[in-house]
């Protein structure tokens, strides 16, 4: 039996019942096309949401710690080997918080092949003047060029150009939120006033938004060269080294490597926001499940209609076997049959499925906590539709497999003494 | 060749259990030779179409043993049962049973797809000059429903004839026709015999049917009476 043949008369099944087969198609076409929008917004407004802080986020971060020492003076007396030591209060030393060597340190990460980047970082804990109110504050001396690159920095940038940080000595960035706060305009002074009592101007050259509001309260970027001259350290200086990673799972396997390989202490992504990944995966979970219910609701429907069909074409059935077809062919006959509804329902909603992303992708999205967002986040992940085509197609296999195991063992002679 | 036996029944027993014991059949025995006519004959309820369907190797529930074309096929697989209907066994209905999904020609040539011995064209070739033989040649490309109950036996027949098989089964296949149907059909199945050596076994109500066949097989209560 060649399967064309059994395409054959299962497409003249179907075209007999034309209006129902095409029902149990746009069935599954519309339940495949709700699974994929459904999933690419899901997932768009998943990496949007955890864009915010992942994107900005390095993967492994260097620093020095400052914490006390583990070995005490005390610890290398050998006289004291034997005894408890009970000193309390111990404070670390006044140790640099920089990175020592840290351009070296930096060359070698650029050679690591795993590694996509690495910005330089220097903070310096500030009090903006606002008249006779000092605000607390904090201060990023970045790398702009690779800030821009490794962390978006220029899509958060509401006013003015990240560029002039560079070309324009002692610029700032001001968060938006304290720039409201201290009612800064572009091109006003800015006072603030370091940890050591230094005061410094500083000329606003523009406002970023990072989307959380407390951030933006606070934080305020220059280049830095100028914040390494407000801490008045030398232009080596560097408190953080920020690397992004190829793949970012690597990390905390990578940051033990460089812990031990740079004497510095590191942090990596996972650690630093655990709980963004379960966020995520808590709703990718349930829009999976509804997707899936969709399906399997859309089997149901071709497993009534097949059902309907049998009993319609037991006259049909008992003929093609008191004409020498097998028990099997038949069953062949009604799974191509539910196949062909599923493969044309799943390919059309896979259709469907990308007008409904579009549609959604264009529908405006105003959102003050999300700089640079106009309109619906939407994924157009390849793995949605095939992920929705796979199911779909299995759902209509199995929806037709109990149908045609009755269809098979239709007794011919049952039908035909019948008449 | 005249003489081989094409189908031998041996004391064949059927009961029904539903909804007490009855035996439909009771100890058949006879046999089939080639090239012969043979219809059989009774009244409704004496075990005639159970005969037939157990001969047809539809119905598998019987005990007794049953050969075609000198092989035992009691108790083969259904899938082998298959196989030997599309082969060896042709079958017209009284309902003629035609697919109405499907035109008239492609009627014709469903058995021969199962078979699949002979390339599409030549099947569809085939099938015409079957159809042409039962003068309904102009009805090949009409869908089936669409054509009368007389057309439809013939279609039926040539459906019946297309895998070339040894043996014809019918059953009650004039039971409603008009009378010059009923001729067509005769005649049909005369010449099926008579130029190509078909060997037919029809269970007929008819009693001139079954006086022009060349052997009647008489049923009453489940048993051969003559």
């Amino acid at each position: 039996m060649k399967a064309r043949h059994i395409l054959e008369i299962a497409r003249a099944l179907l075209m007999a019942r034309a209006k129902q087969t095409l029902v149990a198609a746009v069935g599954v076409a519309f339940s495949v096309a709700f699974f994929i929008s459904l999933l690419g917004f899901m997932e768009g407004l998943n990496s949007l949401l955890d864009g915010l802080v992942l994107n900005r986020t390095p993967h492994i971060r260097l620093f020095n710690d400052l914490k006390p020492s583990a070995i005490q003076p005390i610890d290398l007396d050998s006289s004291y080997k034997d005894y408890h030591s009970m000193v309390s209060s111990v404070k670390p030393s006044n140790a640099r918080k920089g990175i020592y060597d840290a351009e070296r340190i930096i060359k070698k990460l650029m050679s690591d092949r795993r590694v996509y980047g690495v910005a330089p970082k220097v903070s310096a804990q500030v009090f903006y003047n606002l008249g006779n109110i000092e605000l607390n504050g904090l201060v990023n001396g970045v790398d702009v060029v690779q800030e821009a690159k490794l962390f978006n920095f220029n899509t958060y940038i509401v006013e003015g150009n990240s560029q002039d940080l560079m070309n324009r000595p002692n610029t700032i960035v001001l968060g938006s939120g304290l720039a409201q706060k201290i009612l800064a305009k572009k091109g006003d002074l800015v006072q603030v006033t370091t940890t050591k009592g230094e005061k410094f101007s500083l000329k606003v050259i523009g406002f970023f938004q990072s989307g959380m509001v407390e951030f933006d309260k606070i934080q305020s970027y220059v280049s830095l060269a100028t914040c390494q001259k407000l801490l008045g350290e030398s232009n080596h200086y560097v408190s953080d080294i920020q690397v992004k990673l190829i793949n970012m799972d690597q990390a905390p396997v990578i940051a033990k490597e460089y812990e031990e390989l740079f004497g510095v202490n590191t942090e990596d992504i996972q650690t630093a926001n655990a709980q963004f990944e379960t966020g995520s995966s808590a709703r990718t979970i349930i829009s999976f499940s509804v997707g899936i219910v969709l399906l399997i609701v859309a089997g149901f429907g071709i497993y009534n209609i097949l059902n309907m069909m049998i009993y319609e074409k037991m006259d049909t059935i008992a003929i093609l076997k008191a004409t020498g077809f097998s028990g099997n062919d038949v069953k062949k006959i009604f799974i191509s049959i539910s196949l062909s509804i599923g493969v044309v329902g799943a390919l059309a909603g896979v259709l469907l499925g990308l007008v409904f992303s579009i549609l959604i992708d264009n529908i405006p999205f105003d959102s003050m906590a999300v700089p640079g967002v106009d309109t619906y986040p939407v994924d157009y992940g390849i793995q949605y539709y095939s992920i929705a085509v796979v199911f779909a197609v299995a759902t209509t296999f199995l929806a037709s497999w109990f149908p045609s195991q009755k269809a098979s063992s239709v007794d011919p002679v049952e039908i035909i003494r019948g008449k | 060749m005249e003489n081989t036996i094409v189908l031998e029944a041996k004391s064949i027993l059927k009961s029904f259990y539903d909804p007490v014991q009855k035996e439909v059949l009771k100890d058949i025995s006879f046999d089939i030779h080639r090239g012969e006519f043979v219809s059989v004959m009774g009244r409704s309820g004496c075990g005639k179409s159970s005969l037939l369907y157990i001969l047809s190797t539809m119905d598998t529930d019987y005990t007794g043993e049953l050969y075609i074309d000198q092989e035992l096929v009691t108790n083969q697989s259904d899938q082998a049962l298959a196989s030997l209907r599309n082969e060896k066994i042709g079958f017209v209905f009284q309902f003629h049973y035609l697919l109405h999904e499907f035109s008239v020609l492609k009627n014709v040539m469903l058995p021969g797809f199962k078979l699949n011995r002979l390339s599409q064209a030549e099947l569809e070739h085939n099938a015409f000059e079957l159809l042409k033989k039962l003068g309904i040649e102009h009805l090949a490309s009409k869908m089936a429903y669409q054509i009368s109950g007389g057309e439809k036996q013939r279609v039926a027949i040539a459906r019946a004839m297309i895998n070339d098989p040894l043996l014809l089964m019918c059953d009650e296949p004039t039971g409603n026709l008009d009378n010059k149907n009923k001729e067509i059909v005769f005649d049909t199945f005369n010449e099926l015999v008579q130029s190509f050596n078909k060997t037919l076994l029809v269970v007929t109500h008819d009693q001139s049917f079954a006086d022009n066949t060349q052997r009647t097989i008489r049923m009453e209560d489940g048993r051969i009476c003559n």
